[in-house]
């Protein structure tokens, strides 16, 4: 890879030209109606949001690609784990539910944990020609114990008002509380992950992390008790202002109309820019560290790991033990980002967790932004987001274009009926094109 | 005690499903081991080529049906798998000759063809999207049983049932067919050799006059063919969803590695084991315990994990392998 990131003068100018060539874009989406931009600032503002979660998550990614080298190809799983702290810590705590098995619940839980600590020691520790068998039966053991314990909790806990809830509820605490858990949830993952799959090939953490990913959002679809699995979690708390309430405050509603807005129009584009400010404010934070930490010493360890591991090795670096410490760092702030982005929904929705679009989208967010290069990554986040989103639209458009001399019959409508599909194929030959042109993306790195 | 009720309850539900899953996921272990022992990575995009040349192949099958041809009791889609695998092949050559070829050149980092093998999953991704949709499509016409349940109970006078579908009996036979096929060509043949020589030791086969060119084009062509293999045979054993091929992608891996990475034998094996820890993990034990031991009446289904956690199963697998044998069961590539 090295000879990938040889250092070119690249203009200074490049990085706020791109920027505002993004401001553009969204100013259009915001102003302009004609076929290509909805001239609402609702949507402009909404697809930003999102743009900015995105770029959280492509910061993360970059932590482990761009500064370690690390394929994480379960990116979908760290996100839907970070989205279960909003759930966990946010919302209201559902009656009864307690007392149905929560005890029991943690307890089974700590079994489960204790299990797997106790079998790494019986492994340690006991006499080679019995380990094997002690293992299995440790094993075993813990298996049965946890499933008399879980069982029942689970069918208590889900059969407590199941129309409403079912499931163990919140602890009813501030929701940007539920931020930084939602990363420590993906970090404790993340950690387990990188202990087994780390210091082998560079491609068994990529199919680990690939697993890990499948079952996490398994897990969210399937235990109810957790986040109510496919029946959704809706109306989890916001830290901005709802727009009924904005509605209704008639200070709220002169100001609107100052601005010649009406107030339902006026409310949404104010709880947007609430949301847009908060996220900025995380974003600009996490680029700031991220940019200390890479102008340090420890900085240049890991890039001087990524550039060459066995010469890092050789200086007396634990290879293996700071790429455990970056997986986890970057895994814990794509769990940030998947808190973030269930507060903006406001709701939990696992089968809405598609790994193409939220593990293999960030990769050629970060790609094309440019790996290693924190400002690149979040731009390149904020532009492809908005560019896919905007590919549903545009597709269509564009074939109608393209097959304009075709004769209006079948193959034109089934063409230009699957042309949103045709986003997946243009991100394709995106990210090839890049890594093979311009591998060190749009911002390289310095 | 009822021993033999219970084996053919076993038979039917564990024995004869995950057969037939393991035969599948063999095929498509066989062809992410190839690609990786000759090419060097692991191919990210297999599943989308399972997916894009089913896609390929139901097409081709519809086209036959509409002509009026029809192979009863075997299933169109037999006639239409030589078509389906010569366009996905071809698309797959013109993939390496723009994709991959300029990154093995320049003798890249694998992880950096990794990524490339991604982007190449978004296009086909996109492609069989475009071309059949996403939807589930059924294309298994033909007889759908060899035996049913109802004539087997007939014929037995047991109260349990056992049968076999076309489908299941197909897969296990193309698969020996396939594998002994593979096996006689990696051994026997010149090509095959050199490609077994340029797998061990790239620089000592170009050194003997190996053409590296072939080696990488015989393989993508055998890869395809077998990810498309495996991937009708799936269609016809479940249904065609486009997704399905993507999910696949994990016990594949899995099967690849617990045999060894690189190693074609060891896939075949890792592909059954895959299978049978998969289906007797998931299946619900209580109607076999129910005949060997009438007097014990359990609470529970006996089993160990509901099926919508199969894949943790391949996970598992994965990780233990990992954890305690990282070069496979049969010796693969090591780290």
């Amino acid at each position: 890879m090295s000879n990938t990131r040889q250092a070119e003068a690249s203009s200074p100018w490049r990085g706020v030209l791109l920027f505002l060539v993004i401001v553009v874009l969204f100013v259009l989406e915001g102003s302009v109606r004609n076929a290509f931009f909805s001239g609402s600032w609702n949507t402009s503002l909404a697809i930003l949001n999102m743009g900015l979660i995105s770029a959280v998550m492509a910061l993360g990614v970059n932590m482990q690609w761009g500064y370690a080298g690390l394929f994480n190809a379960g990116v979908v799983g760290f996100l839907a784990l970070g989205g279960l702290a909003p759930v966990l810590i946010a919302t209201a705590p559902v009656p009864g539910a307690w007392d149905a098995g929560g005890v029991r619940l943690l307890l089974a839980l700590f079994v489960g944990i204790g299990t797997l600590v106790l079998a790494a020691q019986v492994w340690k520790q006991v006499d080679r020609h019995l380990r094997v068998w002690a293992l299995i039966a440790t094993l075993a053991l813990g298996f049965v114990l946890y499933r008399w314990l879980f069982d029942p909790a689970v069918t208590a806990i889900e059969a407590n008002n199941t129309a409403s809830a079912g499931n163990i509820g919140g602890l009813g605490l501030p929701v940007l509380l539920a931020w930084p858990v939602g990363a420590l949830f993906a970090a404790a993952v993340a950690w387990g992950v990188g202990k087994v799959a780390l210091g082998l090939r560079s491609d068994y953490l990529a199919i680990a992390t690939l697993g890990i990913g499948e079952i996490v959002v398994a897990v969210m679809r399937n235990e109810e008790w957790l986040a109510r699995g496919v029946k959704n979690v809706s109306g989890i708390p916001r830290p901005v202002p709802y727009e009924l309430d904005l509605q209704n405050d008639p200070g709220f509603v002169a100001r609107a109309a100052e601005w010649g807005l009406d107030p339902a129009t006026a409310s949404g584009i104010w709880v947007k820019l609430c949301y847009a400010g908060l996220f900025t404010v995380v974003l600009l934070l996490l680029i700031l560290l991220a940019e200390l930490a890479l102008k340090s010493p420890w900085g240049r360890m890991m890039r001087a790991i990524r550039d060459n591991e066995t010469a890092a090795e050789a200086m007396g670096k634990n290879v293996t033990r700071r790429h455990l410490q970056i997986f986890v760092i970057g895994s814990a702030v794509i769990g940030l980002a998947g808190a973030m982005m269930i507060t903006l929904d406001g709701l939990v929705s696992p089968s809405g967790y598609n790994p193409l679009r939220y593990t293999f989208l960030i990769w050629v967010m970060v790609i094309v932004g440019g790996s290693g290069n924190n400002w690149g990554a979040a731009l390149g986040a904020i532009l492809i987001w908005f560019l896919w989103i905007k590919a549903e639209v545009w597709g269509p458009e564009i074939m109608r274009l393209l097959t304009m001399p075709l004769p209006d019959g079948g193959l034109r409508s089934h063409l230009i009926g699957s042309a949103p599909q045709m986003r997946f194929i243009a991100m394709g030959v995106v990210l090839l094109l890049v890594l093979r042109f311009a591998p060190r993306g749009l911002l390289p790195e310095k | 005690m009822d021993i033999l009720n219970a084996g053919v309850a076993l038979l039917n539900f564990v024995v004869v499903p995950a057969a037939a899953y393991g035969a599948q996921l063999a095929l498509g272990a066989l062809g992410v081991t190839l690609i990786y022992g000759i090419l060097r990575f692991s191919n990210f995009a297999f599943g989308d080529t399972m997916a894009m040349g089913t896609a390929f192949t139901i097409m081709v099958t519809w086209a036959i049906q509409a002509l009026g041809i029809a192979i009863f009791p075997l299933p169109t889609a037999l006639i239409a798998l030589p078509f389906g695998i010569a366009v996905t092949a071809l698309i797959v050559l013109f993939t390496d000759r723009i994709v991959y070829r300029f990154y093995r050149r320049k003798k890249v980092d694998p992880i950096v063809m990794v990524m490339a093998s991604v982007g190449v999953m978004f296009v086909m991704n996109g492609l069989t999207r475009v071309l059949i949709g996403v939807e589930e499509i059924r294309f298994d016409d033909g007889a759908r049983f060899l035996f049913s349940v109802q004539d087997f109970r007939a014929w037995s006078g047991l109260t349990e049932g056992l049968s076999l579908r076309v489908s299941q009996l197909l897969t296990l036979i193309i698969t020996a067919l396939v594998c002994w096929g593979l096996f006689v060509f990696l051994n026997r043949t010149r090509t095959g050799k050199a490609m077994r020589a340029y797998s061990d030791n790239e620089d000592l086969a170009l050194l003997s006059g190996i053409d590296p060119d072939q080696v990488v084009r015989i393989t993508w062509i055998i890869g395809t063919a077998l990810a498309v293999i495996a991937g009708t045979l799936y269609g016809l054993d479940k249904t065609f969803k486009a997704f399905n091929y993507f999910q696949i992608l994990l016990p594949i891996f899995a099967a690849a590695i617990v045999g060894g990475l690189g190693n074609p034998l060891g896939a075949v094996v890792g592909g059954f084991v895959v299978a049978f820890s998969e289906v007797a993990i998931t299946y619900p034990w209580k109607k076999v315990a129910g005949y060997l031991f009438p007097d014990w009446q359990p609470e529970g289904l006996l089993q160990l994990l509901s099926t919508e956690y199969k894949f943790a199963v391949s996970f598992v697998i994965l990780i233990v392998v990992l954890l305690f044998k990282p070069t496979g069961l049969f010796r693969g590539k090591s780290v």
